[in-house]
């Protein structure tokens, strides 16, 4: 609930749920707005000026917001989990670490191992690192007064292009510079069907990132203006007797947010996975 | 104006219909594959992971553009 966003809320009972799942300058804080407790916001423009970072940097808007912030949050909270949990490894893990071994052997045993073969190992901590990345932004956009990152699609799109360059880097390596154009198309076509085919499968080719952005973003987006919606519905129907069934509406709906937030980091780290090894080991 | 907040009403509708039909037709034919092979299950649930992203991308995507048409009427 940003300044702007604020302001269109509580008018003529309507609730501003696009403001709320934008990203925007400043942080929501509790405690510290004298006159609401709950509604407090910090300015993080003070922030993006003291480190020259308030004006557009080769045209490329830099400047600290929210989802920056919330995603530093994400990052930081990850390495600390992961060195409280791996820097001694233990032979039998206990609490946390219990946890998050099992959930990196599942990756690696059913997901990478399976899809990628042996050659998967290779790739394994980067494939880790977006799953993990993933998961936590969006469980932490699940908290009170937080955002989720990976709702703003500048970060899925950021996300994406990193996926594309790991399958194009994997398909050089493994297959040389011309090799890897070459395996655009099956071998042995006619001249004239490689008119069609290529831009064909150049347009397949850059709709696989294309698609892993809009899928993690909208997913992300969705559910958070599912929830605001079910709430927001007691302010635009002006009673308190919607309020019980809002409320157990969007509490259901958190418990499907945690179920997708896991699903969406899955599946991005599946696809990931399956794009690498087709641009690696093409089927022909 | 508010016709365009009626063809985006539409369009969303129409985007999960056809992503509703899409998903439930695999997960019948998961379901289907793994009672009459139940040794099959992982490979199966993969599958079916992979197939229900690409549906719920193409259905995602339509209801993006609904958005759009709504926010940029």
């Amino acid at each position: 609930m940003a300044g702007e966003a604020s302001a269109a809320d509580g008018a003529d009972n309507q609730v501003d749920v696009i403001g709320h799942v934008l990203d925007h300058d400043s942080l929501e804080v509790p405690f510290v707005n004298a006159h609401h407790i709950f509604d407090g916001h910090i300015d993080l423009r003070g922030l993006s000026e003291a480190l020259g970072l308030a004006e557009p940097i080769f045209g490329v808007d830099m400047s600290i917001t929210r989802h920056v912030v919330v995603m530093w949050l994400a990052s930081g909270l990850l390495v600390l989990t992961m060195l409280a949990c791996f820097r001694r490894p233990a032979l039998v893990p206990s609490g946390l670490a219990n946890l998050l071994e099992t959930i990196v052997l599942f990756l690696r045993d059913e997901v990478v191992l399976p899809v990628m073969g042996e050659g998967g190992r290779a790739y394994l901590p980067f494939l880790l690192t977006v799953f993990f990345f993933i998961l936590y932004c969006n469980l932490f956009g699940l908290l009170p007064y937080s955002a989720t990152a990976t709702g703003n699609i500048s970060v899925t799109a950021a996300l994406a292009l990193i996926s594309f360059a790991v399958t194009q880097g994997a398909g050089i390596l493994n297959n040389g510079f011309f090799g890897h154009w070459k395996n655009l198309v099956p071998s042995g076509l006619p001249a004239p069907l490689l008119i069609i085919l290529v831009p064909i499968e150049i347009i397949g080719m850059l709709a696989k990132p294309f698609a892993l952005c809009i899928r993690l973003f909208a997913n992300m987006i969705a559910g958070h203006v599912a929830i605001l919606v079910f709430l927001g519905m007691i302010i635009m129907l002006k009673s308190y007797w919607v309020a019980p069934a809002s409320v157990v509406l969007a509490a259901a709906l958190y418990l499907l947010e945690i179920f997708i937030a896991f699903i969406q980091a899955f599946i991005f780290t599946l696809l990931t996975a399956l794009f690498v090894n087709m641009a690696a080991h093409p089927e022909h | 104006m508010d016709l365009a907040y009626m063809g985006a009403a539409i369009g969303a509708g129409l985007g999960a219909i056809g992503a509703g039909i899409g998903i439930g037709l695999l997960a019948a034919g998961a379901l289907e594959g793994i009672s009459r092979q139940p040794e099959a299950v992982a490979d199966i649930r993969t599958n079916m992971i992979i197939a229900a992203a690409l549906i719920e991308g193409v259905a995602l995507l339509a209801e993006i553009i609904c958005v759009l048409v709504v926010v940029t009427k």
